[in-house]
């Protein structure tokens, strides 16, 4: 019972000794006492992960690896739920003072994190630093050109990396005549009828969480198109608007919301997984990230196909290069000194060859190093797994165009959110393609002027 | 009776302080100061990351309540408190009156009855959530075979339905506890009285019966009100995430989704400012209350 | 007779089907607890099967993948509800008891001060409250999840509303008498106020216990989180699986209801009152 007003007072005590908001609160400050020598306890070093399920325990593999390598430091993985939640959580943190060691930033938070500088130490100053061996050439070209600055220097670890490719099921394939996966989106709209005659359910399915990823940033990089002017935001912050209306992108949404109707496209808002339709043998095709190669071969209790996203028929800069998804490793700032070593060491560990070659041969991402893109080619990998070849293929078809380096635009997140209400739009069969993509361009657009007000000083 | 608030009992000069200076400590530092706070971070502009604030007038309240999408966070919020209280308030007050009339059964109906309000929403939200997940619910699946294209995270109505039925299912529970309670004050004569004045069941209820029910309807109203309005985010957070489009969020669910997933610490203070102006609204309206029944009494 | 006999019969009919109604949305997730996984992928049983205990001892000893134990989500649960009960109770009996009993300069500000958070859920100024608790460094913490839902307008204005109805007499007496004034809330005040105290507490524990938004956004890991809020977690955890763990999901939730729902039907008759004293 005292307890409670005791913590009051401390509380009352602490704002009145140390004034509002001058208060440097952290956990992590807590560690520092604890002592800096190898003699004393291990540094622990807090890494906030989106990575659940096996790939949340492939993940928790490698830093007990880490872990029991070294004694110095403790690297305290913890699941924080999923990308958009860890985006958000940091933000908070960094916010409250409270942040993580590291935090595993997906894809759409690269702006929103580069662009804020102070918030984190550039992983290639880190590694310069500490005088451990790290160049942008070392990564290979999807990655680096994803994450890399102006200055072509990485400010984040690219982790993990994928890029989407089209699942199919081989039984329903095979029941409805069909020889071979659909190359572009005309010949998978020719499927169609067959299939539906053929008893399946649903004909196409999409990730659910990263729709817009598959079939709005990466159909524009496949097909050579720009997502968005001033090269996808690579170019500048401000007067960065999204090319949401082009006339590929309308016609693309205009089919699978006519499948939608027909009742054979299946999606289930962002928050739900789609796995499921493809896994109990509904779906004949689904696109979604590479990465969830295993977990898909081990759900399905059918013979499953794996091929490159289709693009579209007749365009010629077809099919250009997709780019890498997933997520980066970015250091935060405000953290006790003697972690940064720590910190360092862990970075380097995750893009060592054995670490690379484990994480790609244990889940469906690809290696981010080229030495380890090499050593796995070397061993004979993708003979044995020739599914996983498929993403390599994708993201190297073509060297990139200066607008299918990445997307680079602020608050994509938020972006993200406008996109899936269009989608949801369409697949209701309440609002036509172009005018739900020209509504979420205009909310996208907001967004982005929002951001250039927000951080273009 | 003398009357207490005039002439208080025991004397002391420090004492009354010590007693309720740590209540008041508290609702300063966590309540006060968090209003203060919201209503000078609603006049700022800064990035997610809370650097380069700058005064910025009051472009974020225009933008708060700028409809961007199909339907605007204040409609859906208002738009879900009418008809929650009204479907839970019919659905209780339709349950209490049935009870009411079973003797001393009544008391296990109360059981059957009262747990669904002791369920965490959230809890309750997921319960649902399986129970209509697109494709694979059970109650997906019933809907589907009746003809409905069961989708409701690309569907705004059913979205929209499928939270109403969440808090309904939480709220009918507490309406019947109060409808209930109130029926038991209403005096027998009375009920006698209109059952021999020939009036049809259902005229003697409306005519004699409800109105002497008004003061538990007129707390109810505020009650559920609040639920719809406040509480109804677990439901949501679980549920739909505000989806589809812009169909299930609500003014909390906008601070939540403004604030702490896109870091907009402005525009979450403008919506903040914009809440506390409908709790002391709802407060001023239940005080009305409180001070006629309690204080004149 | 006979007329009445048989609407009384449709009476009880109505209401066992709304009863039941009101549980199919239990009694399918109780299914889906006692049954693999996999058993779910193309819809829910209507019988329950075996699994029901692995599943109940895999949640509670492991949690789902990334996701603490369950037996860690419910003692913080625990926790915050008795800390958020019997905080609500040690703030506000000692307020009202002053408000009620004390003349002193300041009182109506007092009462009044508090009377505004009456109406003022946690919901409503969650963010600036969110970073009011960030500056004091009560993030993560049992203080930052308890702290800030310890003020209770309602708690100190039932217990103020009941103190006023003492009979003057009985704190007469005792003044005469010269027993100090805490010497009188301990020793007459409190034993009177045991319904109350109960009623007040048993509300109090269900509203702790089932907080979901303020310790979703207060917490940072498992070692603080409750299982309230960790089931959304659990629910994007279990999809992310080719076959989606509903069952492991289910068994959580059968765990976080069974406190709140125990404590309301058990306590009922003290929930009840503690309910209706908020409403007049």
């Amino acid at each position: 019972m005292s307890f409670r007003m005791r913590s009051t007072r401390k509380a009352l005590a602490a704002l009145l000794a140390t004034g509002v908001g001058l208060l440097p609160a952290t956990g992590a400050s807590a560690t520092s006492s604890l002592g800096t020598s190898h003699a004393g306890p291990r540094v622990t070093i807090t890494f906030w992960s989106a990575m659940s399920g096996t790939l949340g325990a492939t993940l928790g593999h490698l830093v007990n690896q880490f872990n029991s390598s070294q004694s110095t430091y403790k690297v305290d993985l913890l699941y924080k739920g999923s990308y958009s939640t860890v985006l958000s959580a940091t933000i908070a943190a960094v916010r409250a003072h409270h942040a993580p060691d590291i935090a595993q930033i997906f894809d759409a938070g690269t702006a929103t994190m580069m662009y804020a500088p102070g918030v984190y130490v550039p992983v290639h100053q880190l590694m310069s630093q500490y005088h451990l061996k790290f160049a942008t050439s070392q990564f290979i070209g999807g990655a680096a050109s994803y994450y890399e600055t102006a200055q072509g220097d990485l400010d984040s670890l690219p982790f993990n990396s994928s890029t989407p490719v089209l699942y199919y099921n081989r039984s329903l394939l095979a029941k409805a005549g069909i020889k071979a996966p659909p190359k572009t989106w005309t010949q998978l709209a020719s499927d169609v009828n067959p299939l539906a005659s053929s008893g399946a359910k649903c004909v196409l399915s999409a990730s659910g969480a990263y729709i817009m990823w598959t079939d709005m940033e990466q159909f524009d990089l496949w097909n050579g198109y720009p997502y968005a002017t001033q090269n996808n935001g690579y170019d500048s912050i401000k007067n960065v608007k999204l090319l949401l209306t082009a006339k590929p992108m309308v016609q693309h949404w205009a089919f699978l919301g006519s499948l939608g109707k027909r009742g054979l496209y299946r999606w289930n808002g962002t928050t739900n997984s789609t796995v499921p339709f493809f896994t109990n043998g509904s779906c004949a095709f689904y696109e979604n990230s590479s990465a969830d190669i295993n977990e898909i071969e081990a759900g399905a209790k059918f013979p499953v196909g794996i091929s490159q996203l289709p693009y579209v028929a007749g365009n010629p800069t077809a099919p250009q290069n997709t780019v890498v998804g997933g997520a980066s490793l970015w250091v935060l700032s405000g953290a006790p000194k003697n972690t940064y070593l720590g910190d360092a060491e862990f970075l380097h560990f995750m893009m060592s060859v054995p670490t690379q070659d484990y994480w790609a041969s244990h889940t469906g991402y690809v290696p981010v190093t080229n030495a380890a893109a090499n050593a796995l080619h070397k061993k004979g990998f993708y003979k044995t797994h020739p599914s996983d070849l498929v993403a390599v293929l994708e993201l190297t078809h073509k060297p990139p165009k200066p607008w299918t380096r990445g997307i680079r635009v602020g608050y994509l997140p938020e972006i993200r959110v406008a996109e899936a209400s269009a989608i949801a739009a369409i697949l209701s069969g309440k609002t036509s393609a172009s005018s739900a993509l020209a509504s979420a361009q205009a909310q996208g657009n907001k967004v982005l002027a929002e951001f250039a007000s927000q951080y273009g000083g | 009776m003398p009357d207490r608030a005039g002439g208080a009992i025991f004397r002391g000069k420090l004492l009354p302080y010590a007693l309720v200076v740590p209540q008041l400590v508290i609702v300063a530092i966590f309540f006060l100061w968090p209003t203060v706070r919201a209503i000078y971070e609603a006049f700022q502009e800064t990035n997610a990351f809370g650097t380069g604030a700058r005064f910025s007038g009051f472009t974020n309240f225009a933008s708060a309540f700028s409809v961007a999408g199909e339907v605007g966070t204040i409609e859906v919020t208002v738009i879900l408190a009418v008809i929650t209280t009204v479907l839970a308030m019919a659905t209780g007050l339709f349950l209490a009156v049935e009870a009411d009339q079973v003797g001393r059964a009544r008391r296990v109906y109360r059981t059957l009855f009262i747990w669904t309000y002791a369920v965490p929403s959230a809890i309750a939200g997921t319960l649902w959530l399986f129970l209509f997940e697109p494709g694979l619910g059970a109650g997906a699946k019933v809907l589907v075979d009746l003809g409905l294209k069961w989708n409701f995270a690309v569907h705004s109505l059913q979205a929209f339905a499928l939270l109403v039925a969440v808090i309904v299912w939480q709220q009918a529970a507490y309406n019947f506890l109060f409808y209930t309670a109130g029926l038991q004050m209403v005096p027998r004569a009375v009920l006698e009285a209109a059952s021999l004045d020939g009036a049809s069941k259902l005229a003697q209820f409306w005519q004699v019966v409800f109105p002497l029910l008004s003061p538990t309807t007129f707390y109810l109203l505020v009650m559920n009100v609040l639920y719809a309005f406040f509480s109804s985010f677990a439901i949501i957070d679980v549920i739909t995430q505000g989806g589809p489009g812009n169909a299930t969020t609500t003014v909390v669910y906008q601070v939540y989704r403004d604030g702490f997933q896109n870091g907009n610490t402005g525009l979450a203070g403008a919506e903040t400012v914009f809440l506390l102006i409908i709790a002391a609204a709802l407060t001023a309206v239940q005080f009305r209350f409180l001070n006629r029944k309690v204080f004149y009494r | 007779m006979r007329e009445r006999g048989l609407s009384q019969a449709l009476r009880h009919g109505i209401l066992i089907f709304a009863a039941a109604i009101f549980v199919v949305p239990l009694y399918l997730a109780f299914v889906a607890a006692t049954h693999p996984a996999r058993d779910l992928l193309t819809g829910v049983p209507l019988l329950p099967s075996g699994q029901l205990g692995p599943n109940l001892w895999r949640v509670l000893s492991r949690g789902l993948p990334n996701s603490a134990p369950v037996t860690t989500l419910m003692a913080n649960s625990a926790v915050m509800a008795l800390g958020i009960s019997i905080g609500k109770l040690v703030l506000s009996i000692p307020a009202a008891f002053a408000i009620a009993f004390f003349r002193f300069r300041g009182r109506m500000v007092a009462f009044w001060l508090i009377f505004i958070t009456l109406m003022l859920p946690i919901e409503v100024i969650f963010f600036p409250t969110y970073q009011v608790t960030a500056q004091f460094g009560l993030l993560d913490s049992y203080g930052g999840l308890i702290l800030p839902l310890v003020a209770s307008a309602t708690a100190t204005f039932l217990f103020r509303q009941f103190f006023m109805t003492f009979p003057v007499e009985l704190a007469d007496a005792a003044r005469i008498d010269g027993s100090s004034p805490l010497r009188f809330l301990w020793s007459i005040v409190l034993p009177l106020s045991r319904t109350n105290l109960a009623a007040i507490f048993v509300l109090e524990f269900v509203y702790g216990w089932n907080q979901y938004l303020w310790p979703l956004i207060v917490t940072t890991s498992p070692h603080s989180a409750t299982v309230v809020m960790g089931i959304q977690e659990m629910i994007s955890s279990a999809q992310s699986f080719a076959v989606p763990q509903w069952n492991l999901v289910m068994a959580v939730a059968l765990l976080a209801m069974v406190p709140p729902v125990v404590v309301v039907v058990v306590m009922q008759r003290w929930f009840v009152k503690g309910l209706m004293a908020g409403s007049s």
